[in-house]
């Protein structure tokens, strides 16, 4: 191996193809010819006629083989002299949008390979929108297996040809180079065999790359939290996304909007007279303002816009569909907040780049989205910078990372739309009802009393001289949520939407009744945090799946279990049940009557004292 | 502390500034959304890596989480002295925790062998420490190209109920987004040193003077061969076979753990620099000495799967 000087500096590259490809075999050979591969490991690789499978250099894991699937991308090591390289290798297969996604995410540049003997595919048209839409732009097309075709200085110069023009469409730089993994003909070395051919080998191209580089965009940096040792000193920790910044800089921040100015850069222990993009550091500055973890800070005279609703393109990784409406977390630079889809635009097929309809986004979707945030971020179009403009989304319930997404701009009805201001308030409605308004959520299965009992509820209430209103899930799909049906997504939405029926309603004075299936967790928590300091009682009325079956007033179980009603709740889609509803009453055990006189108890009890949303 | 090498120019910075960035950047990202971190701190050259990177990370105030070292009782001596003293000089409060059935059984390399050894006081150890201390993540040192099966770690690795490495719930990681939420019951391992190759760590220990255990450089120490592996005899504890002399060779490790399981090699490198230059000469892998390994194919991925660092 040559002597790597410690001067060198780092590109990161990703590698799309598949085994077919001959992708192992080249990686293989690249890693082995740079002096990467120890000689223990290569004893391990040589098979019973001595000759050496590089493809098993790449190997998968056990877990892999055993439970018959592909953990997204390896990472893999090399250097030369004037360069460190981190290699994302990605498995090639049908289903990897997900995976590709993500070990693009961090690459300067990318490697496609071609095969000499099939040319330009779908699959290789594929990964080139995945690099595009991923932002990156610089791509090294390796026509691979030339041996196989005799080094055809004419299949190599069409196959090139053809992919260049194309990648050219979608806004593509573009390097061809013919190689053989089998031999290591233009790998490390140059390749005999191929005498035409004058360019670099694959390692000199690799070697020759820009990596990518915020450092000319104006200054930019994702605070990631507070120093305070002492009273005397209070640094900002973060890595700078884009630009530079030294003392004396004027800086913005934001969301709010505050200027100030840098006192001191510690890159990252010791001042220093400036430090630029990707440097870890930590700021103080000569004005003590408002700043913590998730704010951002930038050059004073180029502010980042900050908005609270997107258009973004979001990539689906997990297993359970995306659900429109459905709040889940969203986290950009060290800021996290609240956030749903709102509207898809459409779906993206990746193999041509077509719009398609589409009313979710399943595992290895790509949708173009309506994003609306819980609050004000901070944010660059994700063309412009990836670091401000790339998000995750975080399921809330399982914590999972499901999505990523990369903001194309601000929706100009976040500038544009005001809330109008109202000069009477909930406070003085109520005042005039003489009550303190309430949200009632009754929640179950399909036929297990809650209509029932919510009604016994109401009545009693009128009766005392209380404003009442019942919002029934069935008399719901009559009127508002006429146009829904039954899938996750129009359940989430007919959710959403009782839930703002009954919000509006509480802020009319009203104590609101809602009787509806809502089986899912997320959807009840979300309809608890719209109501704010209105109290609001989850009521779970449980009763036995087979129960219910059994009495199956409305006849609907029998036509779910004879295959005529799809997506229904306790058949064949599920029910979360409350993990700490406020109230839990059994209809099995208790008669309507019992179960309403209990809810009213535990509701005119609580109504005395100020209660507000409760934490997840 | 000094900062690392100078860039190559304004915009560019060397590898080496880039790997030093991201740690700390990782390190920030832990403490501030992980609710009790803790740094394993193993006292090997990763560590003494890591460990400076964690403290050049929240300069000037000490790092916000303690150092937790999972003993074995059978580390070399001089690994013991070095603790102590990184320990007092960077102000973190440091936890020992032994196994206390491995105590109790006196688990040893030569009356348990290697996998049992490994198992109780490593493995088993690690999981008790975290639990007792209600832990959500620990930060480690290990790296990607180490071995075969680290390749597709991620920098915060998921760990469900008994910290097992589930491969269906790794998840993935985009950009510089980490994800390190966890519920009751859950727990994360961090790899600040993921992208580091063996080569990186050296040229960084060099650059920013990091002091690491007199074991990694050549000097003569009494040793015996067994299974091919040259064995360091530390103490008085090392059990020789009948007829087993212990000869002085001029030996220095790659690789350090339990002495009698940790296998030396020949060098004349008694200097950083030498041991750099050897590594860049070297045509075998880093785990080649460690005898635990060998267990078993797969020996590494399984035991990480049982909640093995």
């Amino acid at each position: 191996m040559s002597a790597p000087s410690p001067q060198r500096d780092l590109l990161r590259f990703i590698t799309c193809g598949s085994v077919d490809d001959g992708k192992s075999t080249l990686i293989g050979r690249l890693l082995h010819d740079v002096g990467a591969v120890p000689d223990d490991q290569i004893a391990a690789l040589t098979d019973a006629d001595g000759a050496l499978d590089f493809s098993l250099l790449v190997d998968g894991l056990l877990a892999e083989r055993e439970q018959g699937i592909t953990i997204d991308v390896a990472y893999r090591y090399f250097s030369t002299e004037r360069r460190s390289f981190i290699v994302a290798d990605t498995p090639g297969h049908e289903q990897y949008t997900r995976n590709m996604a993500t070990g693009a995410s961090t690459a300067d540049a990318a490697i496609i390979l071609a095969d000499a003997r099939k040319g330009v595919l779908t699959q290789t048209r594929r990964h080139a929108h995945i690099l595009a839409l991923m932002g990156v732009r610089r791509v090294v097309l390796a026509v691979t297996k030339m041996d196989l075709v005799d080094w055809s200085q004419a299949v190599f110069e069409s196959i090139a040809a053809e992919f260049a023009a194309y990648a050219a469409r979608i806004g593509l730089e573009v390097t061809a180079i013919p190689v053989s993994g089998a031999t290591g003909a233009n790998v490390a070395r140059r390749g005999e065999d191929g005498g035409w051919y004058a360019g670099p080998t694959l390692l000199k191209t690799l070697e020759g790359l820009p990596p990518l580089s915020e450092g000319h965009l104006p200054f930019r940096m994702a605070v990631q939290g507070v120093i305070r040792p002492n009273l005397d000193f209070r640094g900002y920790t973060g890595r700078i996304a884009a630009g530079r910044v030294g003392p004396g800089d004027a800086v913005r921040a934001l969301p709010s909007g505050v200027t100030t100015t840098v006192a001191r850069v510690l890159a990252p222990t010791e001042d220093a007279e400036q430090a630029s993009a990707g440097q870890s550091v930590v700021l103080t500055l000569t004005d003590e303002i408002d700043l913590s973890r998730g704010d951002v800070l930038c050059a004073a005279a180029a502010p980042l816009e900050v908005a609270d609703q997107f258009e973004a393109a979001v990539i689906w990784m997990a297993d359970a569909a995306l659900l429109p409406g459905r709040q889940y977390d969203l986290k950009l630079g060290a800021r996290t907040v609240a956030a749903s889809i709102t509207d898809i635009r459409h779906k993206v097929n990746v193999n041509t780049l077509e719009p398609l309809a589409a009313r979710t986004l399943e595992l290895n979707d790509i949708g173009v989205c309506h994003l609306s945030l819980g609050a004000d971020i901070a944010f660059a179009p994700y063309e412009e910078d990836r670091e401000m403009g790339g998000f995750i989304l975080i399921d809330r319930m399982s914590q999972a990372t499901v999505g990523a997404g990369m903001i194309r701009f601000a929706l100009r009805r976040a500038h544009n739309i005001h809330r109008q201001p109202i000069k009477v308030d909930r406070a003085r409605r109520a005042a005039l009802k003489g009550q303190q308004p309430a949200v009632l959520w009754f929640t179950g299965l399909s036929g297990a009393g809650k209509s029932t009992i919510a009604n016994l509820v109401e009545e009693q209430l009128a009766a005392e001289g209380r404003h009442t209103y019942l919002i029934d899930g069935d008399n719901l799909r009559h009127g508002l949520s006429r146009d829904l049906g039954f899938t996750e997504a129009d359940r989430v939405e007919n959710i959403r939407r009782a839930a703002e029926a009954a919000r509006m309603m509480a802020d009319a004075g009203l104590i609101v009744l809602v009787s509806l299936i809502s089986p899912f967790r997320a959807e009840r928590a979300m309809a608890r945090e719209m109501m704010g300091d209105v109290p609001f009682l989850e009521i779970f009325v449980d009763a036995p799946l087979a129960t219910v079956e059994a009495r199956d007033v409305k006849g609907l179980y029998a036509k779910a279990r004879r295959g005529e009603l799809h997506n229904f709740t306790g058949i064949d889609s599920p029910y979360e049940a409350p993990e700490n509803a406020e109230i839990h009453v059994q209809t099995e055990k208790n008669t309507a009557e019992e179960a309403a006189s209990v809810i009213l108890d535990v509701f005119l009890n609580a109504s005395g004292r100020p209660s507000g949303a409760r934490p997840r | 502390m000094s900062d690392a090498p100078s860039a190559l120019s304004a915009d560019r910075l060397t590898h080496l500034q880039r790997l030093e960035s991201e740690s700390i950047h990782i390190l920030r990202e832990v403490a501030a959304e992980c609710a009790r971190p803790v740094l394993l701190y193993s006292i090997g050259k990763d560590s003494a890596a890591l460990l400076h990177l964690a403290r050049k990370a929240f300069h000037p105030a000490p790092p916000p989480f303690p150092l937790l070292h999972v003993d074995t009782t059978w580390k070399f001596r001089a690994m013991y002295a070095l603790r102590d003293r990184m320990a007092a000089e960077s102000g973190m409060e440091l936890i020992v925790y032994e196994n206390p059935e491995a105590v109790e059984r006196g688990v040893n390399p030569f009356d348990h062998g290697s996998a049992v050894h490994t198992d109780l006081w490593k493995t088993q150890g690690l999981k008790q420490a975290l639990d007792l201390h209600r832990f959500d993540a620990a930060i480690g040192g290990a790296r990607r190209d180490e071995e075969a099966s680290r390749a597709k770690e991620r920098v915060f690795s998921f760990r469900g109920p008994g910290h097992r490495w589930d491969p269906r719930r790794q998840r993935p990681e985009l950009w510089s987004l980490y994800n390190p939420r966890v519920s009751p019951g859950e727990t994360m391992r961090v790899f600040p040193l993921s992208n580091w190759t063996e080569l990186d760590v050296w040229d960084y220990i060099a650059a920013e003077n990091i002091p690491v255990v007199n074991l990694y450089f050549a000097a003569p120490r009494p040793v015996v061969k067994r299974e091919g592996a040259l064995i360091v005899v530390d103490d008085a504890r090392m059990r020789l076979k009948p007829g087993e002399t212990p000869q002085t060779r001029t030996v220095r490790f790659r690789t350090l753990g339990c002495y009698p399981l940790s296998g030396a090699i020949e060098s004349e490198a008694t200097t950083l620099d030498a041991v750099i230059a050897e590594m860049r000469a070297s045509r075998s892998s880093e785990r080649q000495g460690r005898l635990i390994d060998r267990d078993q194919a797969g020996s590494m991925e399984r035991k990480k799967q049982e909640g093995y660092f």
